[in-house]
């Protein structure tokens, strides 16, 4: 008989863009997963800020993205796919400091331009393709030990 | 290991199994099994929300009482500054102070002043260090164990300086070692608390240091002897000694306008000081140099341990301060000059304390959260806890840890019934059309 073991875990969560109210709902529930879990603190802390400034960029920028989180004994891995206007200039984008968040979305102390940097920097592996007028899919996973 | 010692305990002959508390607990640290609650030591955090909620009074501080005290030679009462607000309209500070020492206490102390010289220190320790921020108030023992509990990522944002209560059962007790020539474990220094929480300081001090506190007792026990030593004379005319911002600590807002720190807040309610460590957590409000945090919504004036509504008590406090706290208590070049000698300084870091992980396993764990999820999906998600969980969620996950059985779920079961009774009456039908048609022939 076959035994079936599941060793990963899987969830989807949703991004609603402009959706102000519910902005960082999505990092706190990983977050608080993980901590059902007992991963390490230092693990959980960048997960959470990668986790946020991914979240903020949909609520930012996008109509809508998919959140899937996949768990597994040795990586987190998560990927952020939205429906939006996508990056012009990724590289651009990458640089610390860029931003092309509006005056209004400053005054709320959002994009200072360190968003995808600091993902990156938070990140064991990083990967993001952008396509204008379609979306962008930012896929992320940190590493269990 | 010894399980921590907690402030609440639950008297199961009181408990009727009403399951009041089992939705207001905070951390959903309650179950219901066979009728009477159960804590889950792990999760608990002291807050007091089921000591407020329980029709039976099952849930019992575990406080101290005047029979504690018999073994010390003198005896010190220091009273919470909520304290001054539960009597009437207007009862100075300095003649409740000085009616304690006419219920059973040898000497009271203020703990108000000691509340101003820390607010002094808090922010010279603001000046001095950069980071991290924002720094948070230690001074809720409920907010503490929040952070051990599920955000030990913010244990190095708790400010490392001693509360007013240690302070003032210091001071006094040095005061009266000096002038009675007695040792300092001949005077018991008694806290009147308007909390259980503050138990933990004595019993389990998150940085595990000695303390200067022999007990702490519910400011709702010294009430009633207190009105009675209040209604003798006018107590309401005159200057108090009891002066400074230090008065305001005890509702929200105190601590803040005791400070001269420009961006600070003051949060209230577990609900939202839970949103704001998230928030913090996620690498947000670092511009806020300073949290001043309470577990109760209303503050320390609305503890689970008092008396009068925690509204009037605030208005009282808010009296107070105008008639009594701009002019301070303490000399503030003098408390600098302490706070560099770090008599206000704690020493030693606050271990995490985090509750029970699904499986101490993490690949086993992953499994159970798998498993959890299937379980919560055929659930209603309504979260009635006519199960004993709190929740559809906490129910699914005591299910997969084997704590509870899915058939104890209401609705699960009426699905089986329906089933099987939809089978029973597939037979009946088939069987009773058979023995019908036979006699019909």
């Amino acid at each position: 008989m076959k035994r079936v073991t599941e060793k990963t875990f899987s969830q989807s969560f949703s991004i609603v863009g402009r959706e102000f109210f519910d902005a960082g709902k999505v990092s706190t529930e990983i977050k608080t997963m993980l901590k059902e879990l007992g991963v390490d603190a230092g693990i959980i802390r960048r997960i959470a800020i990668a986790m946020y400034e991914a979240e903020m960029n949909v609520v930012m920028y996008a109509t809508e993205a998919t959140v899937t989180l996949e768990l597994s004994p040795k990586a987190i891995r998560i990927v952020v796919d939205d429906r939006g206007p996508g990056i012009p200039d990724v590289e651009l984008a990458m640089q610390e400091g860029y931003s092309t968040a509006t005056t209004e979305m400053r005054e709320m102390g959002f994009g200072a331009g360190m968003g995808l940097p600091n993902i990156k920097k938070n990140a064991d592996h990083f990967r993001i393709d952008s396509v204008v007028g379609k979306g962008t899919r930012l896929e992320i996973s940190i590493s269990m030990n | 290991m010894k399980p921590d010692f907690r402030s609440i305990r639950i008297d199961t002959e009181r408990c009727t199994g009403r399951m009041k508390c089992l939705r207001i607990c905070p951390t959903q640290a309650l179950r219901v099994r066979n009728a009477k609650a159960k804590l889950l030591s792990d999760r608990c955090i002291d807050c007091g929300e089921c000591v407020r909620v329980c029709p039976n009074h099952a849930f019992v501080p575990q406080t101290s009482s005047f029979s504690d005290f018999s073994g010390f030679k003198y005896t010190i009462a220091l009273p919470s500054p909520v304290f001054y607000s539960q009597f009437g309209k207007d009862v100075k500070p300095s003649a409740i102070l000085s009616a304690l020492k006419t219920v059973g206490f040898d000497d009271a102390y203020d703990v108000a002043c000691a509340s101003e010289s820390v607010s002094i220190a808090i922010q010279e320790y603001l000046e001095a260090n950069g980071t991290p921020r924002p720094l948070i108030s230690p001074f809720c023992p409920t907010i503490v164990r929040l952070i051990q509990v599920r955000y030990p990522n913010l244990l190095d944002n708790l400010i490392p300086i001693e509360s007013p209560m240690e302070i003032a059962a210091r001071e006094a007790k040095r005061a009266k070692m000096h002038e009675l020539g007695l040792k300092e474990n001949e005077i018991g220094a008694i806290y009147l608390s308007p909390c259980p929480s503050k138990m933990i300081a004595l019993k389990n001090p998150p940085r595990k240091k000695h303390s200067f506190l022999d007990g702490v007792m519910p400011i709702a026990d010294v009430y009633p002897n207190m009105m009675r030593a209040l209604s003798h004379s006018d107590h309401t005319n005159g200057k108090s000694e009891i002066r400074g911002l230090g008065l305001g600590w005890p509702i929200v807002g105190g601590q803040v306008a005791s400070l001269k720190a420009e961006e600070s807040i003051a949060i209230a309610g577990l609900t939202d000081v839970m949103r704001v460590f998230d928030e913090i957590e996620n690498g947000k409000l670092k511009d806020i140099q300073y949290i001043e945090c309470h577990s109760c919504p209303t503050a320390c004036v609305g503890g689970s341990l008092t008396v009068e509504n925690p509204y009037i008590a605030r208005g009282r406090v808010l009296r107070m301060v105008e008639k009594y706290g701009q002019e301070p208590c303490q000399d503030r070049q003098k408390i600098r000059d302490l706070y560099q000698k770090n008599f206000f300084s704690l020493v030693g870091r606050i271990a995490p304390s985090p509750v029970q992980p699904l499986d101490e396993d993490l690949s086993r764990g992953i499994q159970k959260m798998h498993r959890r999820q299937q379980t919560y999906e055929l659930l209603p998600k309504i979260d009635c806890g006519a199960c004993g969980a709190p929740s559809c969620m906490t129910f699914a996950e005591d299910v997969v840890k084997g704590e509870a059985e899915a058939d104890e779920c209401v609705f699960l079961a009426m699905k089986s019934f329906e089933s099987m009774s939809t089978n029973l009456l597939d037979v009946v039908g088939k069987h009773s059309k058979k023995i019908r048609g036979n006699i019909a022939s």
